[in-house]
């Protein structure tokens, strides 16, 4: 009986152990390979050592990212929240509204933010003015914002909605005010939600380049843009040893923001 | 059971959707009972004639060729063909998917400078990435005017068939630009003060610095580093004076004078002015890029036969009006050049009360063109191939002059509060759970203690 089941296993997970091993084992693979050779294909460190150069750029995406994924968190807070208050019939609609913009690609909605917040754009045109945005920080941490706060309002709402109705009465008769509920028991409820929606966030911001490309203007590079130029170019093995630097300085922070998270249960798993 | 209804409605209206889709290509099978041949066409986006429109002289190129081939040389091939057509974005992205790709294409349409690269490159077996061309099948062949044959990419003139060629000049808007600065004709408009954040710069290397070497007459084509460097602190100069380094988005931003002045290529200046008529061009005096993009026969080619076919048929008189009216670019075959009717069509499609589409894709005017239609040679500057080292030592000054002066203080402020604050926020939360643990255990013992 017991075999019986694990063959049925076997091939149950078949097509997602398939699917993991094309799509993400190899790849990876690919870039480690890439990393730790050069030109000739001879094993190499150099790529690894040049990485020194790239550190400012580095810096700055996480410094933005790391401030849009704030922002993000104290809209989306507040936002989630109110959206599990709300009533059933209600929250459909919220949570409708809310992905409403992810049904236009992120490609379209970024360019056509440019668009509008450009010096002769939509923008200034309405207003009268000639304030210059596009090619400004400010105009990238804005666009994170605007393309990734779905992901930090969506797994809030879906934790804040989980937690018993009865533990807002029972703090409440415990002498909580509104904010002491919020802050001393719905907050630290929810954390596992603040938690994976910070890291879906802050993932993505660290390695666009689309954003930074059109809404920065192109005066300075984010290290989504330096990889993208490296593989365009044809520096493979530079673009390969950056893309793993990344990927482990992620993995580090997200082991990080778990290990803060432990004390609550169920913080996500990476 | 509503759910089902609905489930059902979907599937039906799926199913529709993929009988219409198949229904489209029953046209292609004919009478014969010939196999159906696909050829992989790669070429670069918005660069061929699509769409049916008589009174532009435009029309389908790729069906036109499927129905010319069907009809005439399917007897010959002994097959029927189909034209399997796909865009790329950049000369690299191209390379990259012909040397890696599974696909096997008939048919790339690449530039200069690339084609010299793949002619330079050889595969497992020793041989150029490009096929030889017969040229006894290209009947057509002596409409290419000769001023395009055996240029320095190919200087045996083996391998290419040139298809549109075009330079890049300096598009600036009237309304807002002064006619002293235009009347200097030179790339230093690009680093004039008096437009701060007016002024757009090419996103890429190779056309960023070339403009800072034009504009000093230094060789574009340097193999010298200290070169590259001056160029360097040259866009070092600019920089400031730029509202961004930018690719496609220069169309809206030109179009909706976001940017008064940008340089770009001839052929996409017409399709803006067309949209805004403050729009107008010239081509520096220190000279500009010149560059050919030209149809070639990848070496992988499963038809190479029937890729021939497609080049005869791409460089005839009807298909290259076509695409010539189309593209907007100047056209390397003078039986178009040469056409009354190209001639009217162009300036119906892109002339403007200040611009003559004529005199800025040819260089001349129309009635000079008239006697001759070559191109100016004032204007003739070609970009050669990078080698290897010249290309890192471009791409290590690209990133120099991209990271420089790249963060800002509050950048630096904001996150690292945010970072400090949230550290704390956590720290406090663990030493509070801590603490209030350590006093129930302790509130517990002196319970059990009494």
């Amino acid at each position: 009986m017991k075999k019986k089941r694990s063959v049925m296993h076997a091939i149950a997970a078949a097509p997602h152990i398939f699917w993991a091993i094309l799509f993400i084992i190899l790849p990876l693979i690919i870039v480690i390979f890439y990393a730790f050779t050069d030109d000739s294909g001879a094993f190499s460190f150099d790529n690894i050592l040049s990485l020194g150069e790239y550190v400012p750029i580095f810096v700055l995406s996480l410094e933005l990212s790391v401030i849009a994924t704030f922002i993000c968190l104290l809209i989306g807070y507040p936002l989630a929240y109110i959206m599990a208050r709300a009533k059933p019939e209600h929250q459909k609609i919220f949570v409708m509204l809310l992905m409403l913009p992810m049904w236009t690609n992120l490609l379209i909605r970024t360019y056509s933010i440019m668009a509008i917040l450009d010096d002769g754009g939509l923008l200034n045109t309405i207003l009268g003015t000639s304030m210059h945005i596009v090619g400004t920080k400010g105009a990238v941490i804005f666009g994170m914002v605007y393309d990734f706060l779905p992901y930090m309002v969506l797994p809030i709402y879906t934790c804040v909605s989980k937690i018993d109705k009865h533990m807002w009465e029972a703090a409440s008769d415990l002498g909580c005010n509104t904010f002491q509920v919020i802050t001393k028991v719905i907050f630290p409820l929810s954390m596992s939600g603040v938690i994976s929606g910070v890291t879906m966030v802050l993932v993505p911001s660290i390695s666009t380049f689309y954003i930074s490309q059109k809404l920065g203007g192109g005066t300075f590079e984010l290290i989504g843009d330096t990889i993208e130029r490296q593989f365009v170019t044809g520096a493979y093995n530079v673009g390969g040893a950056i893309s793993l630097v990344m990927m482990i300085l992620i993995l580090i922070s997200i082991g990080i923001m778990n290990r803060f998270s432990e004390e609550d249960e169920g913080g996500i798993i990476v | 059971m509503k759910r089902y209804k609905v489930l059902f409605l979907l599937t039906l209206v799926f199913i529709l959707a993929l009988s219409l889709c198949s229904c489209g290509n029953d046209d292609v099978e004919a009478k014969k009972n010939y196999p159906t041949k696909t050829l992989n066409v790669y070429n670069w986006g918005e660069y061929i004639s699509d769409e049916e429109d008589s009174e532009y002289g435009l029309f389908d190129v790729n069906s036109g060729f499927e129905d010319y081939f069907n009809e005439n040389l399917a007897d010959v091939y002994g097959c029927y063909i189909k034209v399997n057509y796909s865009t790329y974005a950049t000369n690299e992205d191209m390379f990259a998917k012909i040397t890696n790709s599974a696909v096997a294409y008939d048919i790339v349409i690449p530039s200069d400078y690339m084609i010299q690269k793949m002619l330079s490159t050889t595969n497992g077996s020793g041989e150029p990435l490009l096929l030889k061309l017969d040229f006894s099948k290209l009947t057509n062949y002596a409409n290419i005017s000769d001023d395009f044959k055996n240029l320095y990419y190919d200087p045996t003139n083996e391998y290419s068939v040139p298809y549109t060629y075009g330079m890049l000049g300096i598009i600036y808007n009237a309304e807002f630009v002064d006619q002293e600065d235009i009347d200097k004709q030179s790339w230093g408009l690009l680093w004039d003060e008096q437009y701060k954040g007016k002024i757009l710069q090419f996103n890429n290397p190779r056309d960023a610095f070339a403009s800072a070497m034009y504009k000093n007459n230094w060789d574009i084509n340097s193999k010298d580093p200290t070169v590259w460097t001056n160029a360097l602190d040259e866009l070092k100069l600019q920089k400031p004076l730029l509202q961004g380094y930018v690719n496609d988005e220069i169309f809206n931003k030109m179009k909706g004078a976001s940017a008064y002045i940008a340089p770009y290529f001839a052929g996409d200046f017409l399709t803006m002015a067309a949209e805004n008529e403050d729009l107008n061009f010239y081509y520096p005096k220190e000279g500009t890029n010149y560059f050919v993009d030209a149809m070639c026969i990848p070496s992988t080619s499963k038809n190479p036969d029937l890729a021939h076919e497609y080049i005869n048929y791409m460089i005839s008189v009807e298909a290259a009006t076509a695409n010539a009216l189309y593209i907007g670019y100047a056209s390397p075959n003078k039986a178009v050049t040469e056409s009354a009717h190209y001639q009217s069509m162009l300036s119906a499609n892109y002339d403007t009360e200040y611009v003559s589409a004529w005199e800025i894709l040819y260089g001349k005017t129309k009635e000079e063109a008239n006697i001759n239609y070559s191109y100016n040679p004032a204007y003739m500057n070609y970009y050669s191939d990078e080698s290897v080292d010249i290309q890192s030592v471009v791409n290590s000054r690209w990133e120099e002059l991209k990271t420089e002066n790249s963060t800002e203080m509050w950048v630096h402020v904001t996150s690292i509060a945010i970072v400090v604050g949230v550290l704390s926020y956590a720290s406090y939360d663990i030493y509070i759970k801590k603490k209030r643990s350590r006093d129930y255990r302790m509130r517990d013992k002196a319970k059990k203690n009494s």
